[in-house]
């Protein structure tokens, strides 16, 4: 191992962490291109460890050189590096964007710069955390800077979303704690790898009670249905590249632990099919339809994408019933993981072209939308274009994703979660085609169009149309989730 | 009993009793002190079953000194954000969720 100081895994948390600060100094708005600069880095370290572990290391970092059990321990898999590839790739367009986005000094722009940067901290620190308490902390941190992202603006109706979303994360955050102290009482330990061997089939009652209660909590944290009340206010209502942030990255975070967690330590305690799994399949088929219901009824279009977020959420939760029973590298996982790639890629691509929609209109109901279509065509194109993969029709990453998901359930025969995927598809279609279908109508006479910058609209393309290509190199992610021992 | 099962029954009240408090009253400040009876609960459940036959375990103590620093960082945020809606709507209340259009 080379140095421990210039190990790419602590200067992941590091990095972020330490442009935010300077970001944060330099004074209220400042610090745009430091943060461009700064997450290139970490895509790169990224990559590096990427690297790293496809040539067959287990990179793992003791922080401080005291390891686990009495310190705290940072390692990487496939998931997690999957997962911080995702982070950064993600977030470096949607920085592009928010420069360019933000405006004159809009109390939204004043903290901006810092608080993504903690946001990405806490995102990485979660990713690479082998130890339960150390991720209730990144859990906390994670939901503290994005509760701030989405009160910036300061209006009315931002602030109460915060306030909701705030509630929700820490009453979340507080079960999991909750259940993390049961583990340490069970147990005596809160690592990872110590805990592992520990956990069993025999547990006592206790450990029962506290995985129910650090899987509800993190699906609070996550908006599954019927805990994703607090999501579209706070998703909808936030800025563009802080809603593209939030539902293409954020409600991952979560969700990666618990899939962390299912796999891992609580994996004895989980009879394949067992009655948790199907409550969590069911929940996502609840989702999927209501969240989609939703999205083609209501009105505003940044409340669409929203409530599309809602119900993309469920496809992550149909695959617990699917777990299990075969190998870890089953089509299944592979296919959520895919999923939550896709819809990383596609959600950000929408909220982004939703916000220069909006920009550009002045207005944000779909019905405001007529004429955009001739005004702002590379726009809507990014729009359909990430539709095409939220529809999940080839070649996109979404089909991938779907098709996988789809094989996995013809596979065990089960039918209901058949019929629900695809009709989620067909859903999808819906909303979609619902804006689109406005945005092609002849504009009003007395409509005026601001002037949009043109780094906005490509941002919003660039990110649709990796969405649509990455289905393409599906097998390269695939087999970086499963280097390196998933575990 | 000992006394730490003692601690561990009456943290996991605590933190049953706070999420009923954050989930039921409409007055915001009171969601907030309830959010930090919850935080109390689950940080007297991780020192009473961290006991070992009566031997106090240091590794437990010092998580909750980390959760309480989340937890004082956590309420400040809430305090700011509930005196700004007070200060927008002059309720200290949660707005109904309504449609926004």
């Amino acid at each position: 191992m080379t140095s421990a100081a210039l190990d790419p895994l602590a200067w992941l948390i590091l990095l972020p962490m330490f442009w935010a600060t300077l970001a944060f100094v330099l004074g209220l708005g400042r610090g745009a291109w430091l943060a461009i600069i700064g997450i290139a880095l970490q895509l790169g370290l990224a990559l590096a460890l990427a690297g790293r572990l496809l040539a067959g290391g287990v990179p793992v970092h003791p922080v401080g050189g005291w390891g686990a059990p009495l310190g705290i321990d940072l390692a990487v898999d496939g998931l997690a590096a999957t997962m911080l590839l995702l982070t950064q790739a993600v977030a470096l367009p949607l920085a592009v964007y928010a420069r360019s986005y933000f405006t004159g000094d809009s109390s939204e722009r004043r903290f901006f710069w810092p608080l993504v940067g903690f946001l990405l901290a806490a995102m990485n620190a979660l990713f690479v955390s082998a130890d339960l308490f150390n991720l209730y902390v990144t859990l906390e941190l994670l939901g503290l800077a994005a509760v701030g992202l989405v009160a910036a603006g300061g209006k009315v109706g931002q602030t109460a979303a915060a306030l909701r979303y705030l509630l929700s994360t820490l009453v979340g955050s507080g079960a999991y704690l909750l259940g993390v102290a049961m583990i340490y009482g069970a147990y005596g330990s809160v690592s990872l790898s110590t805990l592992a061997p520990l956990v069993d089939r025999q547990a006592p009652a206790a450990v029962h009670l506290a995985a129910g209660l650090m899987l509800v909590g993190l699906t609070v944290k996550t908006a599954l249905f019927p805990f994703h009340f607090w999501l579209p206010p706070a998703h909808g209502g936030a800025p563009a590249p802080v809603s593209a942030l939030l539902s293409a990255l954020v409600v991952k975070a979560s969700y990666y632990l618990i899939l962390r967690l299912w796999l891992g330590i609580l994996a004895p305690l989980l009879a394949p099919g067992a009655a948790i799994a199907w409550l969590a399949g069911l929940l996502g088929c609840g989702a999927i339809l209501w969240g989609s219901f939703k999205a083609i009824g209501t009105p505003n279009l940044k409340m669409l994408v929203a409530y599309s977020t809602v119900a993309q959420i469920g496809y992550l939760f149909i695959v617990f019933p699917l777990l299990g029973r075969t190998s870890p590298g089953d089509a299944a996982l592979q296919g959520s993981v895919l999923h939550a790639v896709a819809h990383a890629l596609a959600k950000s691509a929408m909220f982004t072209a939703a916000g220069v929609l909006v920009k550009a209109t002045g207005q944000e109901t779909i019905d405001g939308l007529a004429g955009v279509a001739t005004r702002l065509p590379l726009t809507l194109f990014a729009f359909a274009l990430a539709g095409v993969t939220l529809m999940g029709l080839p070649p996109s990453a979404g089909f991938l994703a779907k098709w996988l998901l789809l094989g996995a359930a013809i596979g065990q025969g089960q039918w209901l979660l058949v019929a629900v995927i695809v009709a989620g598809g067909l859903l999808a279609a819906a909303y979609v085609f619902r804006v689109l279908r406005h945005a092609f109508l002849p504009a009003p006479v007395a409509v005026s169009s601001r002037p949009v910058p043109r780094m906005l609209e490509w941002v919003a393309f660039g990110l649709a149309a990796s969405s649509v290509l990455l289905g393409l190199r599906g097998m390269e992610i695939l087999r970086l989730l499963a280097a390196g021992g998933s575990s | 009993m000992t006394t730490g099962m003692i601690f561990a029954g009456s943290g996991a009240i605590l933190f049953a009793m706070g999420v009923a408090g954050v989930l039921l009253p409409t007055h915001l400040l009171r969601k907030i002190l309830a959010f930090n009876i919850m935080g109390s609960g689950a940080f007297l459940v991780l020192v009473g079953l961290g006991q070992r036959s009566g031997e106090p375990d240091p590794v437990p103590q010092a998580m909750v000194l980390t959760g309480i620093v989340v937890a004082v960082a956590a309420t400040a945020l809430a305090l700011a954000l509930a005196r700004r809606l007070q200060r927008l709507t002059g309720r200290m209340e949660l707005p109904p969720e309504a449609e926004r259009d």
